[in-house]
């Protein structure tokens, strides 16, 4: 009976690619939602100095920010200038442990090229900025940066 | 009866997407930092400081009102320090007042240099604004910058960032980055 009828070569069919494309941007908008800059908030306020002779920092894994302000809290917090490292804050006397903390965290080879990036509110006194070159000379953190924005003027 | 379209081949779509998703991974970079950059001296052991002879020193003060001093006179604007320290530095006149100069063998360029033995000596009082302070390190370096950046025409007939890494290197040697900050005094209060 002719009703299977053999048809020769049949071969696969083509598989439909159209869809691709939708899939691997389904990819790649998932690993952009999953994954976060950690970048800590900010609990002070922080305007940037601005200057003309600025050099970018190298490595960004080998940058440790050490954000110093007047608090955005002023109700409960005041506004004396205090010092931000990581997510809170930190008093002078505390700083060499945080260098040593932030040191294991690097391989050993690496601790010494750690940048140590001040950002400081302009309007900060010098006061509490010398207090913190001062423990971080003490605790052998001496790449020091001082962040601010370019201009060309 | 009209023609069916024929279907249009999407299979290089997913390649095509994938080269933009590479291509934006590899030009995009996480806004970095940026800013002046200073290395902080060891901390003082004992009284091992250096004596530098009065006239290489260039001492600049600035106190709590953000005035600012060099060498004993008022500076009116902060723009003014780059061609100070510039002048002092260079000594181009030889001016016993302005820092003396040492011919030094400078092994990367293979040749005698005077090196300026010059010191600018900062210091600021705890009163004194982050702004300002920024302020005076940008003039500063700004002088070392554009120091090494004449020698470097002069001498090379090439920019700075042209040179060669030895070159560079030596350049860094005949115009050493001297910026010394005073141990922090406190007169003005916080």
């Amino acid at each position: 009976m002719g009703r299977f009828k053999k048809e020769g070569n049949k071969g696969t069919p083509d598989l439909n690619m159209g869809s691709m494309s939708d899939i691997i941007f389904m990819f790649l908008f998932f690993f952009m939602v999953i994954t976060t800059m950690r970048e800590s908030s900010l609990f002070v306020t922080i305007q940037l100095p601005k200057a003309t002779e600025v050099q970018k920092l190298q490595k960004k894994s080998l940058v440790v920010n050490i954000n110093i302000g007047a608090p955005k809290d002023v109700a409960k917090l005041g506004n004396e200038p205090r010092i931000q490292w990581d997510d809170q804050f930190a008093n002078v006397e505390d700083i060499p442990q945080c260098v040593e903390r932030e040191k294991t965290n690097h391989p050993e080879n690496d601790r010494n090229k750690l940048t140590w990036s001040l950002k400081v509110n302009k309007e900060t006194k010098m006061g509490i900025v010398t207090d913190v070159k001062q423990e971080l000379r003490k605790s052998n953190a001496f790449k020091v940066n001082y962040s601010t924005l370019k201009t060309n003027k | 009866m009209a023609k069916k379209t024929p279907g249009l081949n999407t299979g290089s779509m997913a390649d095509i997407s994938f080269l933009l998703l590479t291509f934006f991974l590899l030009t995009s970079s996480i806004n970095t930092d940026q800013g002046i950059q200073r290395r902080l001296p060891p901390p003082l052991q004992g009284d091992k400081a250096t004596e530098v002879h009065k006239r290489d020193i260039l001492t600049v003060l600035v106190n709590m009102h953000d005035q600012i001093m060099v060498n004993g006179e008022i500076l009116p604007d902060v723009q003014l320090l780059k061609d100070k320290t510039k002048e002092f530095i260079a000594n181009p006149t030889n001016d016993p007042s302005l820092s003396d100069k040492k011919l030094t063998y400078i092994k990367e360029l293979d040749k005698e240099e005077y090196v300026s033995k010059g010191v600018v000596s900062l210091q600021n009082d705890r009163g004194t604004s982050y702004e300002m302070y920024i302020a005076v390190q940008n003039q500063l370096t700004a002088a070392f910058n554009e120091l090494m950046e004449e020698y470097s025409q002069s001498h090379f007939g090439k920019s700075l960032h042209q040179l060669n890494e030895q070159q560079l290197k030596g350049v860094k040697k005949v115009i050493p980055v001297s910026i010394s900050e005073a141990e922090p005094v406190n007169y003005g209060g916080k």
